[in-house]
């Protein structure tokens, strides 16, 4: 059979750097690195190269670089390499392409045509090293009235809200689909931030019921791993309807992940596939989705929030209002350049819309609608920067979601093949000996770094408005210009344009 | 006194650990200068392995040391920081210390060659490079009285 | 007279809700406990004490008790750009209130003070056949209003509509607004003021200060940061920021917490100026579970960023600090009558010998209120 396929990178050896270590060889699991003993010499078989970089990572001698190969085909801007590539996949496995992590197509990224505020003598910035700096948030719903008791107290009606130290939380990634290192890593990180990481679809192992303050625990279309007891170990339940990088479909966990654990976990047998159907079977409109929401409000006695999570697609404000309607107490939106495990390529590269555009509609549509403060609204896919959060808040967000940044934190390299399983990072992995690679004690200290590094960026921003309260920067559209946006984009975002 | 420990869940069998304890040993100064030759000498931390089951192993530096007492020539000693170090001038490579270490931490460095063993980096303004290079916090640099 | 053409058309481009426009400002105000009637001509002259902090673009004052004869009367103060736009709100008003009596408020020439609009002032009362047959409880419907000739008629802006109580307020320095409407004339138990330093060169009355809504006047020195979040907020609840000024937002959020939600103003302090969360944290906990609940509830009201604010009130003064105190603000007591101003120097030029001065805290607010026996 030809082999249709050119390898897409190169490992190049700088040969007077490398000791032959054989580190590469040791840590590559896609075997990518090969020591023939007889000729003393490394070898590298570029087709397995999936570009992660572990071994480049890891070699002491700096003597590795991977290089985009030059090898190529007659130039053409309408079948580009990536399209005759993905035929001949096609036309040799006969199946559906399927990609990891978030669209590597260049869809505007509306996070960077927008531009932050400052403040210049009409009013002073203030300085976060020096004056109190609040990014504290509570999520859910808000009362409107309050009465006076005869002691001088007030009485309100008391709704369950989240409170984040940070408006930053760690967003679904299934036990499965991660591993179980990398949950412990997102669980402690999240504990020590103050904020919140999601279980994704997979349940919750055993061993992190002991972080459920911090546990945002997930009900898919799978249910996998949903019991009561569950449900009660977080301090929020999200029903996930949608993901932006998928949105309209379910997941599939292959088997060969469904290890003894995952198996317990999950409540499936081992090596079964998990096949989360593309919607909730028991959803099918909007007033079931409220059944759905009440039912899991009174098997939690109403003490946790429900937050709706949702793709961003083309209707997305009219849905978040039907979801604001339905008893959820927070609305989360995906947009479509958000990460996943495995995806459908066409899918994940054209389903959907990005989340900037989404929040600053539904935004918009539930204050028109005066129900805002129903509800709490999160964003995710593809928030890359405490920038992008900052923009995210002024655009009408509560708080955020990252996956994706938290991933690199932990050491991933984008090199989006999550769903082999061979994760080399110990990330998207179920093989003990990947899984070991990541050392939560490490992992848990690289996200609080990051989140911290993030919030004192945050801050600095903030302050340079004039701002020190997060709330007085939450939907405060006009401390955000566009630049070279259309009048259009202009009127969705809610913003002036640069200069105006 | 401050010791190197491994954690043998978290050690991923990569060897880095033997290659900067040559590296720090040599007094090169830059990385592949210690391996010219090709191949790599004996190192004073040595990662065990068997199946999926690998740890590093090197000098406990003991308070009642037999190496020591063992030694012919005079060439180990206790240093001021507590580490047990070789003398390479005086050693005459007997090997009676490599026979005696219950740990199995010394080395041969070859037939007649000084002994090769941890020296927890001493001499040196940094923390012992096998601690510092091993990517997956498996090797740590410790005070520890229960040994 | 191309002079003026010019000056208008300026004037109207640089109108308030057409452009956000920053403004430095003076404030000044003073209250009688025992309700006494305070002139207005100490207002002014503290005021001309303070013409630094004032550019000529605007000036105005607000006084409470001021019409004894009307004291159950909706005062309308209105803004005419011709008397097409007179004879509609006219008409408008005389279709909901019982009006006894209307003039144009005594003016006099003065030198620097020029675009004057027409200045009108009617007395009402809601007609019993409206009142019955609204849904709205009174205010509200006065306030909607208020609120639909100020958006729907084009050329009127109504500027004051409390009941005993008036707006005056106009382009030019304080002290000649001042003169311009003849204070020397009026009296009142409470006072506030305002000199206004905008960074661009409005030209239009009603942008100036005090802002009112009903018996609120908001006078403000400052540039909140949390403006259009504040905005956002209080348009989900019918209010419409026609000016874009902070000053108008301030006022809508007072309306909405005090008015309607019925928060006493030390509460209504505490929303827009809140202790910082560290405090909180370190606070008795019935006191911790209060501020917690208010900030949670009306976060989007919280405002930040410089301001110093004096809101009048029926019956009462209040005068609060943003919570870093970015901006000046000295009060001070003389017998029953408290005083507070961006400025000592104003203090003591209408009061040389108070039994005190102080500098409210950021977040403090001074709060002032007739002595029971003085309310009616």
């Amino acid at each position: 059979m030809i082999d249709y396929i050119q390898p897409d990178y190169e490992v190049v050896r700088n040969k007077d750097l490398c000791v032959k270590c054989k580190v590469c060889v040791r840590q590559c699991a896609n075997q990518v690195h090969a020591y023939d003993e007889k000729r003393d010499a490394l070898y590298v078989d570029n087709s397995k190269c999936v570009n992660c970089h572990r071994c480049v990572s890891l070699c002491p001698a700096h003597a590795l670089k991977i290089v985009k190969t030059d090898h190529c085909f007659k130039p053409s801007a309408n079948y580009t390499e990536d399209i005759i590539k993905d035929i001949y996949r096609q036309a040799d496995s006969g199946g559906v392409l399927l990609s990891s992590m978030g669209t590597p197509k260049s869809y505007p990224v509306y996070w960077d045509k927008m531009l932050i505020n400052a403040s210049q003598v009409t009013n002073p910035s203030i300085d976060p090293l020096r004056e109190p700096m609040e990014i504290k948030t509570f999520l859910g719903k808000k009362p409107e009235a309050l009465e006076y008791l005869p002691d001088g107290s007030i009485k309100t009606e008391k709704y369950p809200n989240l409170e984040l130290k940070v408006p930053i939380m760690f967003s679904a990634m299934s036990y499965g689909s991660i591993s179980k290192n990398a949950h412990l890593c997102l669980a402690r990180a999240a504990r020590e931030l103050g904020t919140f990481y999601n279980t994704g679809e997979g349940g919750l192992h055993e061993d992190l019921y002991e972080y459920g303050e911090n546990t945002i625990v997930q009900v898919a279309s799978g249910r996998f791993g949903v019991h009561p007891a569950y449900l009660r170990a977080g301090s929020a339940i999200e029903i996930k309807i949608g993901q932006g990088a998928k949105p309209g479909i379910g997941g599939h966990l292959p088997g060969s992940k469904i290890g003894e654990d995952v198996s317990r976990t999950r409540m499936i047998p081992m090596g079964s596939d998990a096949i989360s159907p593309a919607p909730h079977h028991d959803i099918y409109s909007i007033e079931d989705l409220r059944q759905l929401v009440y039912s899991l409000k009174e098997a939690t006695d109403y003490k946790k929030p429900v937050i709706v999570k949702i793709a961003a697609v083309h209707n997305v404000a009219a849905i978040a209002s039907g979801i604001a309607r339905s008893g959820a107490d927070i609305i989360a939106i995906d947009g479509f350049r958000g990460g996943t495990g495995a995806a459908p390529t066409r899918i994940r590269d054209n389903v959907g819309i990005p989340v900037e555009l989404a929040l600053a509609a539904v935004d918009t549509r539930l204050r028109e609608e005066g129900i805002r403060n129903n509800v709490g609204i999160v964003v995710g896919g593809s928030v890359r920067s405490s920038a992008d959060v900052v923009k995210a808040v002024a655009l009408g967000a509560d708080a955020v979601y990252i996956a994706t940044p938290a991933l690199l934190a932990l050491g991933c390299h984008l090199c989006r093949s999550c769903h082999s399983g061979r994760c080399n990072w110990g990330i998207a992995t179920q093989i003990p000996e990947l899984v070991n690679r990541l050392n939560p004690d490490i992992g848990a200290r690289r996200l609080v770094n990051l989140v911290t590094a993030w919030a004192h960026e945050i801050m600095e921003m903030m302050g340079g408005m004039g701002i020190n309260s997060i709330e007085a920067l939450r939907g405060n559209r006009l401390m955000l210009r566009g630049i070279g946006l259309s009048q259009k984009e202009l009127d969705i975002l809610g913003i002036k344009h640069a200069g105006e | 006194m401050k010791r190197v420990y491994v954690n043998e869940e978290w050690c991923l069998g990569c060897r880095l650990c033997e290659y900067w304890c040559v590296f720090s040993a040599s007094g090169e100064k830059h990385f592949p200068f210690a391996f010219d030759g090709g191949a790599k000498p004996p190192a004073g931390i040595q990662v065990e392995e068997r199946g999926s089951v690998h740890f590093a192993v090197n000098c406990r530096h003991c308070e009642d040391p037999l190496c020591l007492k063992g030694c012919i020539s005079g060439a180990l000693s206790r240093d001021g920081y507590g580490a047990i170090r070789v003398d390479k001038t005086k050693c005459v490579g007997c090997h009676t210390c490599i026979a005696l270490c219950p740990y199995g931490c010394i080395v041969s460095g070859g037939d007649n060659m000084p002994i090769k063993k941890c020296q927890l980096c001493a001499g040196k303004d940094y923390t012992p490079q096998c601690v510092s290079h091993c990517p997956n916090n498996a090797i740590v640099f410790e005070e520890d009285e229960d040994l | 007279m191309e002079d003026y053409e010019q000056f208008r058309q300026v004037a109207e481009k640089n109108r308030e809700g057409n452009v956000r426009i920053p403004s430095g400002c003076a404030i000044c105000g003073y209250f009688s406990r025992k309700g006494n009637a305070l002139p207005a001509s100490d207002a002014v002259n503290a005021m001309s004490y303070m013409h630094d902090r004032s550019n000529g673009l605007g000036g105005g004052f607000a006084g409470y008790g001021i019409y004894p004869d009307f004291p159950d009367h909706y005062a309308f103060h209105v803004f005419y750009d011709n008397d097409r736009a007179r004879e509609e709100t006219e008409t408008f008003l005389k279709a909901r209130f019982d009006i006894s009596n209307m003039e144009r408020i005594p003016t006099r020439k003065v030198y620097g003070i020029k675009g004057a609009p027409l200045i009108w002032r009617y007395f009402g009362t809601l007609l019993p056949e409206v009142k019955a047959h609204t849904e709205l409880d009174e205010e509200e419907y006065v306030c909607r209003s208020v609120i639909h000739i100020n958006t729907g008629i084009k050329g009127a802006y109504v500027f004051s509509s409390g009941k005993n109580m008036g707006v005056f307020k106009g382009v030019g320095y304080p002290e000649d607004v001042g003169e311009y409407y003849c204070l020397d004339g009026y009296k009142g138990y409470c006072w506030t003021a305002h000199g206004r330093y905008p960074t661009n060169t409005p030209g239009w009355w009603g942008g100036a200060h005090p802002f009112n809504i009903l018996g609120y006047t908001v006078v403000h020195n400052g540039e909140i940061s949390s403006y259009d979040a504040n905005r956002r907020f209080m348009e989900i609840y019918g209010y419409k920021c026609t000016l874009l000024t902070d000053t108008e937002v301030i006022t809508y959020i007072i309306d909405y917490l005090h008015r309607k939600r019925k928060l006493t103003l030390s509460d209504v302090a505490k929303v827009i100026a809140p202790p910082f969360w560290s405090r909180i944290e370190k606070m008795e906990e019935q006191e911790r579970e209060k501020l917690t609940t208010l900030r949670n509830m009306y976060a989007p009201l919280l405002i930040t960023g410089p301001f110093s604010i004096i809101l009048g009130y029926p019956g009462g003064m209040m005068a609060l600090n943003d919570r870093l105190k970015l901006r000046s603000m000295v009060a001070a007591e003389k017998d029953d009558v408290v005083y507070v101003s961006s400025e000592e120097c104003a203090i003591r030029s209408i009061c040389p010998d108070p039994d005190r001065t102080w500098s409210p805290a950021g977040g403090e607010p001074v709060i002032v209120e007739l002595d029971k026996e003085c309310v009616k």
